[in-house]
């Protein structure tokens, strides 16, 4: 039967947001021919829709729905109700992602086996490899046409690439480029080069740069097989008197509440949003939630150790001229503990509008010393430290029944505290970042807090042992066989690379299993 | 249907789509425009000396002594409603009051920025200042017509990007 598809229909996959995660997997699923619903919250928005201008974007695509945060990290006092920045749209936060695609550093793996036990941190082993994601990776990077890889050339550098290659190679630091992106250096897939008109984070306007809201999305609806529902808010699972998923309540563009019959459910709503709704589907079977009969579901919450520097120089930068974050340095991505902490970290370059600068720089800050640092934009630099941190029992998600959303339904509490290995690996990164720029000339600098996080990872993660982790190593969970997790929750660990390329090469990989197990009788 | 299809990705279609959406091609946008102090005739609800205090107060927050009040007064007009106006004039009471408390005839009345600036740090941690402070910093900075004076030039797309003009042009370094 081809889509769209009736909702008493229960041979259907369904697929809870389409984001990198369940964009990917609805579009690999319905090239081999299975049928897919795949509901999203958010409506839809094309290259032509993207608008260029930094607060009217947020406006347009961020995910404003109630949400609150707690604990000793300072984004919880700044920003109470905007613990991170994830996107409500066809498409997920693909729209607004950079396109820096990294993969996973060999040990980082295995965190557990080579960093030890860290005191304080639920550090774990991922059940996957290097070797095993080699294949995974390699499709992803084809997908998403990464430069670097399969003889995609680099992109140019930019201005604020010039600087830190400059100041990086000052101080004695050997890998920098610009960068493996999945944005397209040359034509590739049917979609143009990029054009370096920097705002990648509103939505590439030439569609240069990947995101399945125009890639993995309409080549999955052309094949027949994928039907997508906008603006349709998933709002629990149901399942069976044997345990078994049966079918998503959702509420439909009217808020209208809706039942889409399912054969498997595969949830990929980002990382704060697809624990809530397996915690909003507690039932009497499952009281604390589905999937949760280990406890972790919303546990272990990560965001990567971030923070930026950015520095005025004696002449003009510009560097929000061009691609947002084509340049990186990779020389403190390696695990060298003699550096007072574990794991490691990467230097990307990053610009934000004046806009933007003004309200992330130093939230709260006024007066002269801040406006004097504003007064410097145009002759600004500026770097993202993106660094592992450390997954902690107690940094989570929970639900709080006493404050419900639109639909009335429980609304995600986050809390996290910073770990001493990720404040002493910040604070490295600052003096590093600091030092680069002073390199290549800089007057003043200026260590800038954690933005809302862009990502989000681990509340589902991943483990082969069934009391530590909520899905094996396919993304199923361990408690109930026809339910998937999609999206960037799976992660054990998060190493010290930007997340997306990971969470596509899981997808594929998941698909790849999803079809296998369906033809073999066993979903 | 889908609005797009892979043939719909090149430069030219792109362009076509983007005019047909409408206003995506960001160039002159519309605020209201005054000279400095005009902005003091168009006090509807709030007592024209609240609506100086408060300009100035929003000032003193983010001074950029190349910036001229009708921006100031632009970012902060928001409050010139029947609704907001009480809390408002309560909050430039209070403002005064404390001003008096260090010396000053008023807030106006304190003729140093410092001194002013003393008077902020005395109620920053009060709702009222948060309040001001947290709507001024997207009000003010996003204001298009104040982007050139910081060099910021705002959307490229509709002049192609800077992929010919200058994204790698920093010679000097
Ligand atoms: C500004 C910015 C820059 C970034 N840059 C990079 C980068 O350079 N490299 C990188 O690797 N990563 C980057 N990221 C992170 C990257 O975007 C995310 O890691 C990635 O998109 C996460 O994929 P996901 O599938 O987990 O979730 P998402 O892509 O966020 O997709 C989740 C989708 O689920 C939908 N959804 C949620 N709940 C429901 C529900 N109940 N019912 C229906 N739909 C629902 C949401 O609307 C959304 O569309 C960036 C993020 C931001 C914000
Ligand atoms: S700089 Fe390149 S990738 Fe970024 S928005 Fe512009 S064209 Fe797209």
């Amino acid at each position: 039967m081809a889509a769209p598809f009736s909702k008493t229909d229960d041979s259907v996959v369904v697929i809870i947001g389409t984001g990198a995660g369940g964009g990917t997997l609805a579009n690999e699923l319905a090239q081999k021919g299975i049928s897919v619903v795949a509901l999203e919250a958010g409506g839809r928005y094309l290259p032509e829709d993207y608008v260029n201008d930094e607060w009217a974007s947020f406006a347009q695509l961020a995910w404003l729905d109630t949400r609150r945060s707690d604990g000793s990290f300072r984004l919880a006092r700044d920003f109470a109700g905007l613990p991170s920045w994830i996107v409500k749209a066809v498409g997920g936060t693909t729209t607004h992602w950079a396109g820096a695609s990294l993969r996973f550093q060999d040990h980082e793996w295995k965190a557990l086996t080579n960093y030890g036990r860290v005191e304080g941190a639920s550090l774990l082993d991922w059940p996957l490899d290097a070797a095993e994601m080699d294949p995974w990776y390699t499709l992803a990077e084809a997908k998403m046409g990464v430069t670097r890889t399969n003889g995609q050339p680099g992109l140019p550098g930019n201005t604020n690439f010039l600087v830190l290659e400059k100041g990086a190679k000052a101080v004695g630091y050997k890998e920098v480029h610009t960068g493996r992106m999945a944005i397209n250096s040359i034509e590739y897939g049917g979609r143009q080069a990029c054009q370096q008109t920097g705002f990648c984070f509103q939505g590439c306007k030439w569609g240069a740069k990947w995101s399945t809201a125009y890639t993995e999305i309409p080549l999955g609806e052309e094949t027949g097989n994928l039907e997508v529902r906008e603006r349709c808010h998933a709002a629990r699972i149901e399942h069976d008197d044997k345990g078994r998923v049966t079918g998503v309540v959702y509420f439909d563009a009217s808020g209208v509440e809706q039942r889409q019959a399912a054969r498997i459910v595969c949830v990929a709503g980002n990382t704060i949003e697809s624990p809530r709704l397996l915690l909003n589907s507690a039932s009497s079977m499952f009281p604390d939630g589905l999937a949760n009969s280990s406890g972790q579901v919303g546990r272990n919450y990560m965001r990567h150790v971030t923070g930026s520097v950015y520095s005025i120089f004696e002449r003009p930068v510009r560097m929000w001229r061009g691609t947002t974050m084509a340049g990186i340095m990779q020389d403190e991505a390696r695990h060298d503990p003699s550096r007072g902490f574990v794991g490691g970290y990467e230097l990307e370059t990053l610009s934000l509008g004046l806009p933007f600068m003004a309200a992330f720089l130093d939230p709260g800050a006024w007066g002269r010393e801040f406006t004097s640092a504003i007064d410097g934009y145009e002759n600004m630099a500026g770097m993202w430290i993106v660094g592992e941190d450390m997954p902690q029992e107690t940094n989570r998600v929970t639900v709080d029944t006493a404050v419900v959303d639109q639909f009335g339904l429980p609304t995600p509490v986050v809390h996290y505290d910073d770990h001493p290995n990720d404040v002493a690996m910040r604070d490295h990164a600052y003096e590093r970042g600091i030092a680069i720029h002073r390199a290549a000339g800089a007057v003043r600098s200026l260590p800038t807090p954690p933005y809302p996080s862009t990502h989000n990872i681990g509340t589902n993660r991943m483990s082969d042992n069934p009391r530590d982790g909520v899905v094996n190593r396919w993304g199923q969970t361990h408690d109930i066989p026809n339910l998937f997790v999609s999206d960037g929750s799976q992660f054990t660990t998060g190493a010290a690379e930007n997340p997306t390329l990971t969470i596509v090469a899981l997808a594929i990989r998941q698909a790849d299993h999803i079809a296998r197990e369906m033809g073999a009788g066993n979903l | 249907m889908n609005r797009i299809d892979r043939a719909g990705m090149t430069r030219r279609e792109l362009l076509a789509r983007s005019v047909a959406a409408g206003g995506s091609l960001l160039v002159g946008a519309s605020w209201v425009t005054g000279r400095s102090a005009a902005w003091a005739l168009e006090v509807t609800a709030l007592k024209p000396g609240t609506m100086a205090t408060l300009v100035q107060m929003a000032r003193d927050i983010y001074p950029h002594d190349r910036i001229p009040d009708d921006r100031y007064a632009v970012a902060v007009k928001g409050y010139d409603t029947a609704d907001k106006a009480p809390a408002v004039e309560a909050g430039i009471a209070a403002l005064d009051a404390a001003a008096q408390g260090q010396g000053h005839p008023s807030y106006l009345g304190a003729r140093w920025e410092a001194e002013r600036v003393a008077v902020l740090r005395g109620i920053e941690k009060g709702e009222f200042f948060r309040t001001i402070r947290a709507g001024l910093v997207t009000d003010l900075y996003n204001q298009k017509e104040i982007w050139p004076l910081f060099g910021y030039e705002g959307e490229s797309f509709s002049h192609g990007g800077y992929i010919d003009r200058g994204f790698n042009d920093i010679a000097w370094l």
